[in-house]
């Protein structure tokens, strides 16, 4: 974990402090004292999702995050679903810090941060705003302010060898939102892993231009099937549609965000997950001990943050072999995925022979290039 | 003496009965009925807080609306607000760029007019190719929903894209000092002021002056008013302009109060909520008033109906659909029941 500036949660410790000396005097003193002891001894956490939390997608990884800290007694957990990346979002966080009295916010979709978050924070400089994404920069923005997010091109490169390997035709299909970095990165990943395996694979890319169209990751799902496509991932918000047209139409599929195993029992090879309910506990016992909160935390396989979903009844050993071993590397914190030679898909050479861009290296994160062996264009 | 009150009385009695409706729902999905009542009513406008929340979320409503409401007195259903809010939206982040050295007050003129004139233009076309080309207007406004959106995301992922902004495609920032701020102290944006004077000055205009008359006139019977010698053609180009023109504006404080940038977050559905209000107001400018805080609130509320019950979003939505219906069903029931009175008389 990588961690610059910090926040003390100060209010909370107080609080969590005064809740536990007041409960072993409200157990002398009777009744009433132990019910208030109770109410304040709570540390109110409010989670923001921009879509519904039963999503089988992103908002539901952070609703599965939400609810494994939820079970702790001196936690209070507030969610909201389907909040838009407008001033909908501020009204929902201050109405969670004034009415709810939460004391953290966890706003978890990208698109709150800037100017939602850093508009509210410097206004209640009590409250932690936690942010999932990854932005902090401790030079512009405020104390309270943190953000956190996972390396999970690591889980999708894992995705990419167990593609390679059950692909028979040799060629993957990508449904993805929109060409940014994060996303492209992914695509990438997911294409050298399978080409580490066999060079003459291909990835074919289709951008559905947002992050929650189903008729359209239908439609383009349907489409590279077609086109001879026999294992299809996506990253969009809900990767439902794609999973469950894939096993209609009976080809393999790599999930994204949260276990799709049970949308395609036959089809369904392995998927990128997100990790948030170690995320959320660490972040909750951080504040029950006191102790100070970075401003930024980050990883991949190794921190804990991204898994992979267990793999289907079709992944042959010699995929799981494979797939295991490069695991075991990313878990030692010594496997590089953009290492040199590499080319884009127009011919041009962007890493150098002998060059390495580690996994947090800050470049990779202003990536505007597609691999070479993938089939699709990032500009009109 | 009954009839003089029934403007009010009629929504009010529909409101009435679709919270009992609505309760009857919350009851089968297992909360706690007058608990729920009160977490709207708290969530709402149980607060200056929740008042500030409310209003703010009825600012663009208002002026969506009115992008129905306009054109339906001339017995037209334009359905583009979310188009004229986006292309607004964009127009005015352009402006808003092109006049990043001016003064504030400046280029805050200059974005409402780029946004209006924007919106204006898009929902004029319709108008323009229902009365040239008889193209349904209502086919043709939803469409233009479509290309409008498709334009903006292609822009802002494109061509006009601030490099900096690498995962949330946007345009460059208007700047700070450029921002629309908030109505004194409160934190509610200008917009919800716009949104009132928008209001007030269509009812002016639609019942005060001859051009009002004219629109109803158009409304009422396309060949007697071309008899009567009204230049038919453009008062539907104009009017529509109009409603477009307030849904651009709408666009314009999403970026000039809200966002600074244009980005695909103006497509939030104002445009299409606004549909709804219109119509649940008959579309009557004064009406959407009144209509579009109670969506507010509800909007408001919809938040302590999750959080306090476990009641999933979509709560909120079954109540407007509730109102919605029961508003536009009563409004019927009654034209029957003083017809009948009338016959009776």
């Amino acid at each position: 974990m990588k961690c610059s500036g910090a926040f003390t949660f100060n209010p909370a410790r107080r609080q969590v402090l005064k809740g536990i000396a007041t409960s072993g005097l409200g157990a002398a003193l009777g009744g009433g004292a132990i019910k208030a002891a109770h109410a304040i001894s709570k540390v109110t956490m409010g989670f923001i999702y921009v879509g519904p939390r039963d999503d089988y997608g992103y908002n539901q990884s952070h609703f599965e995050g939400k609810s494994a800290i939820a079970k702790q007694s001196w936690i209070k957990t507030v969610d909201q679903e389907n909040v838009p990346e407008t001033i909908a979002v501020q009204k929902v966080m201050e109405s969670m810090i004034n009415l709810d009295r939460a004391q953290v916010i966890f706003p978890t979709s990208f698109g709150y941060f800037d100017p939602h978050i850093l508009k509210l924070a410097p206004k209640y400089p009590n409250v932690m705003f936690l942010h999932c994404g990854g932005l902090y920069d401790a030079s512009k923005h405020p104390k309270n302010v943190g953000s956190y997010f996972g390396y999970i091109d690591e889980a999708v490169y894992i995705s990419g060898i167990i593609a390679g390997h059950m692909s028979k035709t040799g060629k993957l299909g990508y449904i993805a939102a929109i060409p940014i970095p994060q996303v492209l990165r992914n695509i990438n990943s997911f294409t050298l892993a399978a080409r580490s395996l066999n060079p003459k694979i291909t990835v074919q890319v289709v951008f559905t231009g947002g992050w929650s169209n189903p008729v359209k990751e239908a439609e383009s799902a349907n489409s590279l099937i077609d086109q001879g496509v026999d294992v299809l991932t996506c990253h969009v918000d809900s990767p439902k549609v794609v999973i469950e047209t894939a096993e209609k139409r009976g080809v393999y599929s790599c999930g994204y965000h949260v276990d799709q195993s049970k949308l395609a029992p036959n089809g369904f090879l392995t998927g990128a997950e997100w990790n948030w309910s170690k995320v959320y506990l660490d972040y909750a016992t951080m504040i029950a001990k006191g102790s100070q909160i970075p401003n930024l935390i980050r990883g991949g396989f190794k921190e804990g943050l991204v898994k992979s979903s267990p793999y289907g009844k079709a992944v042959s050993a010699k995929a799981k072999a494979d797939a295991d071993k490069v695991r075991a590397q990313f878990m030692k914190g010594d496997f590089v995925v953009y290492k040199g030679p590499i080319k884009d898909n127009t011919g041009k050479e962007v890493i150098h022979k002998g060059k390495e861009y580690g996994q947090t290296d800050i470049w990779l994160e202003s990536m505007d290039w597609l691999v070479e062996g993938v089939v699709g264009r990032t500009k009109g | 003496m009954l009839l003089s009150f029934a403007p009010f009385l009629i929504p009010l009695t529909a409101l009435a009965l679709s919270l009992v409706l609505f309760g009857g729902f919350v009851a089968l999905a297992g909360a706690n009925v007058l608990e729920v009542y009160h977490s709207i009513y708290r969530g709402a406008f149980g607060t200056w807080f929740s008042w500030q929340n409310t209003l703010t979320s009825a600012a663009p409503l208002m002026l969506t609306a009115l992008c129905t409401a306009l054109p339906a007195r001339l017995g037209l259903i334009v359905i583009g607000g979310e188009g004229a809010v986006v292309l607004g939206g964009l127009a005015a982040a352009l402006t808003g760029l092109a006049l990043i050295d001016a003064g504030p007050w400046v280029a805050l003129t200059g974005m409402a007019l780029a946004a209006m004139l924007t919106g204006g233009l898009l929902i004029g076309l319709v108008g323009w190719l229902r009365y040239r080309r008889n193209v349904n207007e209502t086919i043709s406004s939803l469409l233009f929903n479509y290309i409008g959106i498709a334009i903006l995301s292609f822009l802002v992922i494109g061509p006009l894209r601030d490099p900096e902004t690498l995962n949330k495609p946007s345009t460059h920032h208007i700047g700070d000092s450029h921002m629309l701020g908030a109505l004194g102290e409160s934190s509610i944006h200008w917009g919800f002021g716009y949104g009132l004077i928008a209001c007030l000055i269509l009812w002016v205009l639609y019942k005060r002056t001859t051009f009002g008359f004219a629109v109803d006139m158009v409304g009422g019977n396309v060949r007697a008013a071309k008899l009567s010698g009204l230049p038919v053609g453009r008062t539907i180009v104009l009017v529509c302009m109009m409603g477009g023109a307030a849904a651009g504006l709408a666009g314009m404080v999403e970026v000039a109060a809200v966002h600074g940038r244009a980005n695909t977050s103006l497509n939030a559905g104002y445009g299409y909520e606004g549909i709804l209000i219109a119509f649940a107001a008959r579309h009557h400018p004064l009406a959407i008033i009144p209509i579009a805080i109670l969506f507010g609130g509800i909007r408001a509320a919809s938040g302590l109906m999750q959080r306090d019950h476990d009641l999933p979003d979509a709560t909120s939505l079954v109540l407007q659909g509730i109102i919605f219906l029961l508003i536009l069903a009563s409004e019927a029931m009654f034209a029957r029941l003083a017809s009948r009175r009338g016959r009776a008389a």
